[in-house]
């Protein structure tokens, strides 16, 4: 589990995030949303510790990332796995490559142990028969597989993703999503999405932390969003007609049920 | 430049991030051999890389200056041998280190800004963070290891190279023949020389691949902002070459 406590994040005189606080849980797929500027990257980066909060505490399993030393926050990261925005694949890299690379790093197996188990994390992403071309050959969603394939291929602990279906088409949001649930079920993972992909929220979240104006303004999941009667959050997620309509005719089918019950 | 150093803090700022930034390249690596293969690939294209350049410029720098010094002792008393004496020890004293140096800023500077601005700014650089790697020594480290090692050997390249160009055109021109040449070339050896030749060279190959470096690192913003660090890395690796080897010339030759 990851927890959060009264974290604030400061830029210059900007004060990006206004004590934060939240838990993350295991085995679920937690988002944050909100809208661009609300500070969800600027938390999940002090989350995994890109940035350091200005005041406030992130734990890991209860142990505190923020105060520790330089070798334990490297041993926690070694349990993190990230997929990011853009892929962040390494150019000069071939897909095998990218994916083998935590492996290189990190571990003392035998080459054709890395061999398979880079082709067994592929599979379990859904990406054969590209383990020779470069990330400049590949799709959005396959470069995606790939993030995900070498983020999952040291069995991390915990798994943070990074808008995962910005530059996705409808279908291939939908593929990803799936894969990042199946993983997080089957690893029994903790992970953190950050989102503003309406389809995936309503889909997927587990649990759901609305930020606004960098500030925690809702907490659920995607069944209470439909009763949450927080104006922000339903500016953001019910932004347009048809959103609206859905979830109208959601709440009537709801009440419907309830009278009957 | 001015407006960079106001965006980003002052001069001392810079100084103190590139201080910090040296200091952790050269830590404990992760997994050496991960580091060797890297500081392998970073020779090759430091090395190799830049050998066909540094032949074309050396060949025609010793080739102008033995044309030129003919010409200026054309008349006078002093033998024409002396031709090869001056381009042979204007070759290894300045010549080959401080035009290798600046052609390798401009070459290898801009190309290793770019790649590690690229590298930032496509988060690759956050990537290896989250993974626990110490960004700067398995970034930075194996490419400036790889320059003090490389750009050494360049500067020998580029001094036979630019020595015998000077014997070509004297020969091609007219000016001083072969015999006249090798008789001024084979004059005196100092061994102090060479010495000043590789340790400007290599203090170069530390110098413009650390500024590169640093600027390619801390690129932030748009795809605009690898530009101009690429930009930066090429004005700042310039005159810093310049500034070291004069530095270098006034301590190694009093």
């Amino acid at each position: 589990m990851i927890e959060v406590k009264d974290v604030y994040k400061k830029f210059g005189t900007q004060e990006v995030l206004k004590g934060i606080s939240c838990q993350f849980e295991t085995g679920k797929n937690n988002l944050i949303i909100g809208k661009s500027g609300s500070g969800k990257t600027v938390l999940l980066k002090c989350i995994v510790g890109l940035l350091t909060p200005t005041s406030g505490h992130v734990f890991f399993d209860n142990d505190d990332y923020v105060v520790m030393d330089i070798e334990a926050k490297n041993r926690i990261r070694r349990e993190l796995g990230m997929l990011f925005q853009g892929g962040a694949l390494f150019d000069s890299l071939t897909v095998e490559e990218n994916v083998r690379f935590p492996l290189d790093m990190f571990t003392n197996m035998p080459i054709s142990d890395k061999k398979d188990r880079v082709n067994e994390v592929l599979k379990r992403v859904n990406l054969v028969n590209a383990n020779l071309k470069f990330p400049s050959q590949l799709s959005g969603g396959m470069q995606k597989r790939t993030g995900i394939a070498r983020a999952i291929v040291l069995n991390p602990k915990y798994l943070f993703c990074d808008e995962p279906n910005s530059g996705l088409d409808p279908q291939t949001s939908i593929v990803i999503d799936e894969l990042i649930m199946e993983i997080t079920e089957e690893y029994q993972i903790t992970t953190i999405t950050n989102t503003h992909d309406m389809n995936s929220v309503i889909a997927n979240g587990d649990k759901i932390i609305f930020l606004h104006q960098g500030e925690k303004h809702w907490e659920g999941n995607k069944i209470s969003l439909f009763e949450s009667e927080n104006p922000e959050l339903n500016d953001f997620i019910f932004a347009s007609e048809f959103l609206r309509e859905a979830r109208d005719s959601r709440v009537i089918k709801m009440k419907a049920k309830q009278e009957k019950g | 430049m001015a407006e960079y150093i106001h965006e980003t803090g002052g001069p001392l700022f810079h100084i103190g991030r590139y201080m910090l930034m040296i200091r952790r390249c050269f830590t404990k690596p992760e997994r050496a051999i991960m580091y060797w293969k890297e500081t392998m690939r970073q020779m090759v294209n430091i090395g190799v890389g830049s050998v066909i350049i540094i032949l074309l410029i050396s060949f025609f720098i010793g080739a102008v200056s033995a044309v030129q010094f003919a010409y200026n002792l054309g008349g006078s008393m002093v033998p024409m041998y002396f031709v090869g004496l001056i381009v042979k020890e204007s070759m290894i004293l300045e010549l080959a280190p401080t035009i290798s140096g600046l052609i390798l800023a401009g070459k290898v500077g801009s190309n290793l800004a770019s790649e590690l601005g690229t590298m930032r700014l496509t988060e690759q650089i956050d990537a290896l963070e989250i993974m626990g790697i110490n960004t700067f020594s398995y970034l930075v480290g194996p490419k400036i290891a790889a320059a003090v090692i490389m750009v050494p050997i360049l500067v020998v390249i580029a001094a036979a190279t630019g020595i015998y160009g000077g014997m070509l055109a004297g020969e091609f021109t007219g000016y001083v023949s072969s015999e006249d040449y090798m008789q001024g070339i084979l004059m005196g050896f100092v061994q102090k020389n060479i010495n000043v030749m590789l340790i400007k060279s290599a203090v170069f190959g530390f110098l413009l691949t650390s500024i590169s470096c640093y600027q390619g690192f801390y690129a932030s913003g748009s795809a605009l902002e690898i530009g101009k660090a690429s930009t930066r890395a090429v004005v700042l690796s310039s005159v810093m070459v310049l500034v070291a080897d004069f530095v270098l010339a006034w301590l190694l030759l009093n």
